[in-house]
């Protein structure tokens, strides 16, 4: 029974993938979260007027993503004056560490959106698995690009994609 | 079988005739891959146990497809058999979670598994943390329909225990109200925001018990409340659980009940959170006879603060259900750039306290257990911690964050453990960056544990070395020395070398050495994680 139904299940896939050459583009996916003030959000309304879009899922007990927020942060006024890009922060917190987001958020003086997800379900939507895990949407809020991990200097290299993106160009190596 | 794959071969074929002429959207597939394999090697010296496989691997994937307002997943998972410290009635392979959904207008349904959380969690909160093998997911059906400013949701359904499913059904509903929308026009230029919810859960389990007359429908309701406005914020929510005999409470017809409390204030470069919790019986499972991780149908969030470095966890506080009291709070500051403690770059401080006590209580009667004072700090600590985090950039090159914890700790309670006492330690830890260029970086931390008079398996130190060549490659080195053990013989080293490529989404890593036997922690819940000397192999991708 079970390996029918993998076998069904993987004959789906084939068709599906087969018809997804055409349609390889992947839109940012439906899901509830809030903003600082409380507010519920659609994720799937996240936008910037045609610009690129960075979503950075983070969390406040995680070193890493704290480094990589904190490395971009420091270059984010200049590089949204050259590109336009917004930076949406997406805190996995749970309901142990959501009251923390924001009095850290504001202490850093980080200038993001930040979105708080706090049971996971767009980071279910999005197929995360760890954090960091940082995705580029271009103008034309299509998911470009993905990245799990952080090492310093990472961001250098997201910034050259989010130039080549502002500019209307492909990403692709 | 082969018809059911012969007719859909035909299907693509017909679909890729016809692709060229009309790109149809027929919907995506995305998803994730997960599988930790380890293998284990006697080894006496830090008590490792034998273990007969040799080597053991936890799987998962996750597959969903999307198309328009309808949306599917199947999750696959595979435990052959599951790594030491998971509970190992994970055992085999199988589907234990799938789901299929839709929106339509403001109703949005699920049938299948779905996780949920009504406000903080504290009666029901179903959720996955795939590295401690906890996974409540609820089986059944979850309706949201949004009126007007108000949001509610139904459910019903049974929660997951392994690849089976709990004895009892659970029926929920929770409702949630922004006062600001509906006193306010949408231009108004307030920013007072008042949130108000409200939720309640019953579970019905049959009552098979020979001995007591144990109630069949147990409900538990929640009430919330959420302010906000300017810099200053408030939210508070309480929970009450009608009586609830169970193993973990000793089957006592007690009524359990919970409040959290907290507030904070931040501007810029300024930030201030303080908060309250008391926690009294209020155990929930979807199991009576059901202990550790498993059945569990609420989340009591810890009120301490969550230490990620290797020695500052040592010793983790987990919430106790049963009861406690506690307190924390914590200044976020930043010294800015320019200014005497500032430098060049800023300064981040941040200070932390929290204090958890045990409740006060009285024996009374066999029937309804104690009696505890609401409010009240017993006389018992569980846990206080007190810390501070130094954040500092010296140059474009090197940075660092210094991290110095006090903490108390009671092994017994904490652990459930009996005779062991309480520790307490001094923590330091120097986390040093130091970036060569763009693409080169090394990262060291050097961390220090005393514990006072020796006790537990007493002081510890570890040091990290980690090299980083951006974007792909991670080489690191760690060794955990126990200098203090009282006994002389388990001085011994827990050396650790470990590889990572990451590729965009794609990341592999490879480790060798020793595990130190302790407690591994993730978002609150903690699990035990024997000794082990092997190798580890970690393969993760998203897509």
């Amino acid at each position: 029974m079970i390996k029918r139904f993998f076998s069904a299940l993987f004959a789906l896939v084939l068709i599906i993938s087969v018809q997804a050459q055409e349609n390889t583009k992947r839109k940012i996916p439906a899901a509830k979260v809030k903003n600082l003030k409380g507010t519920e959000i659609s994720t799937e309304q996240l936008s910037n007027d045609g610009k690129p879009i960075v979503i950075s899922f983070w969390a406040t007990w995680c070193k890493p993503c704290i480094s990589e927020l904190s490395a971009i942060a420091e270059n984010y006024e200049d590089w949204q004056a050259e590109t336009g890009f917004k930076l949406v922060a997406v805190s996995i917190d749970d309901s142990r560490n959501v009251a923390k987001v924001l009095p850290l958020v504001n202490a850093k003086g980080w200038e993001y959106d930040v979105l708080t997800d706090q049971n996971g379900d767009f980071k279910r939507a999005l197929n995360v698995n760890t954090v960091p895990h940082t995705f580029l949407v271009d103008g034309n809020g299509d998911i470009v690009w993905q990245h799990n991990a952080y090492a310093p200097g990472d961001e250098k290299a997201l910034y050259e994609k989010i130039k080549k993106l502002s500019k209307g160009e492909s990403i692709k190596e | 079988m082969k018809k059911i794959l012969g007719a859909l071969a035909l299907s693509t074929c017909y679909h890729i005739g016809f692709a060229q002429e009309q790109p149809a959207d027929y919907g995506q597939i995305h998803g994730n891959f997960q599988a930790d394999i380890q293998s284990y090697k006697a080894d006496s010296i830090i008590k490792a146990p034998v273990v007969p496989d040799k080597m053991r691997m936890n799987a998962f994937t996750n597959l969903i497809y999307t198309k328009g307002a309808f949306t599917a997943g199947v999750r696959y998972e595979s435990y052959m058999n599951a790594l030491q410290g998971f509970d190992p009635r994970f055992k085999g392979s199988g589907l234990p979670y799938r789901f299929a959904s839709y929106e339509n207008g403001d109703l949005h349904v699920t049938v299948g598994n779905f996780y949920e959380q009504f406000g903080n969690g504290l009666i029901f909160r179903s959720y996955e943390e795939r590295g401690l093998g906890l996974d409540n997911a609820m089986d059944g059906i979850r309706l949201k329909y949004k009126v007007n400013k108000g949001v509610y949701v139904k459910g019903y359904g049974k929660s997951r225990a392994f690849f089976a499913q709990s004895p009892a059904i659970m029926r929920g509903a929770d409702a949630e109200i922004q006062l600001d929308e509906l006193l306010f026009s949408e231009d108004s230029e307030n920013d007072l925001r008042i949130s108000l919810g409200g939720s309640v859960l019953s579970k019905y389990e049959p009552d098979l018990d020979p001995k007591y007359v144990l109630p069949e429908n147990v409900t538990a309701g929640a009430g919330r409340l959420n302010i906000s406005k300017g810099n200053f914020s408030f939210q508070t929510e309480y929970a009450k659980k009608i009586n609830d005999p169970s193993s973990q409470n000793k089957f006592i017809y007690k009524e359990g009940q919970t409040l959290l409390v907290g507030a904070n204030y931040s501007q810029k470069g300024f930030g201030i959170n303080a908060s309250a919790k008391y926690v009294d019986n209020m155990d929930f499972r979807s199991d009576r006879t059901a202990n550790g991780t498993v059945s569990l149908l609420n989340f009591l969030p810890p009120i301490t603060r969550q230490h990620t470095y290797l020695l500052m966890a040592f010793y983790p506080y987990a919430t106790q259900n049963r009861g406690e009291i506690g307190a924390q709070g914590e200044v976020f500051y930043k010294f800015q750039k320019g200014t005497a403690l500032g430098g060049k770059y800023g300064t981040e401080i941040a200070v932390n306290f929290s204090k958890v006590h045990g409740l006060d209580t009285v024996t009374t009667t066999a029937y309804e257990g104690y009696k505890a004072e609401p409010g009240k700090f017993g006389k018992e600590l569980y846990f206080q911690d007190f810390n501070v985090e130094l954040t500092k950039k010296f140059s474009k090159h090197f940075k660092s964050v210094l991290t110095y914890a006090n903490i108390k700790y009671n092994i017994d309670i904490v652990q459930g453990l009996v005779g062991m006492g309480s520790v307490n330690c001094h923590i330091a830890v120097a986390d040093l960056t130091y970036s060569i260029n763009d693409k080169y970086s090394l990262r060291t931390e050097l961390q220090n544990m005393t514990v006072e008079k020796n006790l537990d398996r007493g002081s510890w130190a570890a040091a990290l070395l980690e090299f980083s060549v951006a974007p792909k490659w991670f080489f690191s080195v760690i060794d955990q020395y126990n200098y203090g053990n009282p006994y002389h013989k388990a001085r011994v080293h827990y050396l650790m070398g470990q590889v990572t490529y990451v590729k965009d989404a794609n990341r592999i890593a490879l480790s060798y050495g020793r595990q130190r036997e302790g407690i591994l922690c993730v978002g609150g819940v903690c699990r035990n994680v024997p000794a082990a000397n092997g190798f580890t192999l970690s393969v993760s991708s998203s897509f």
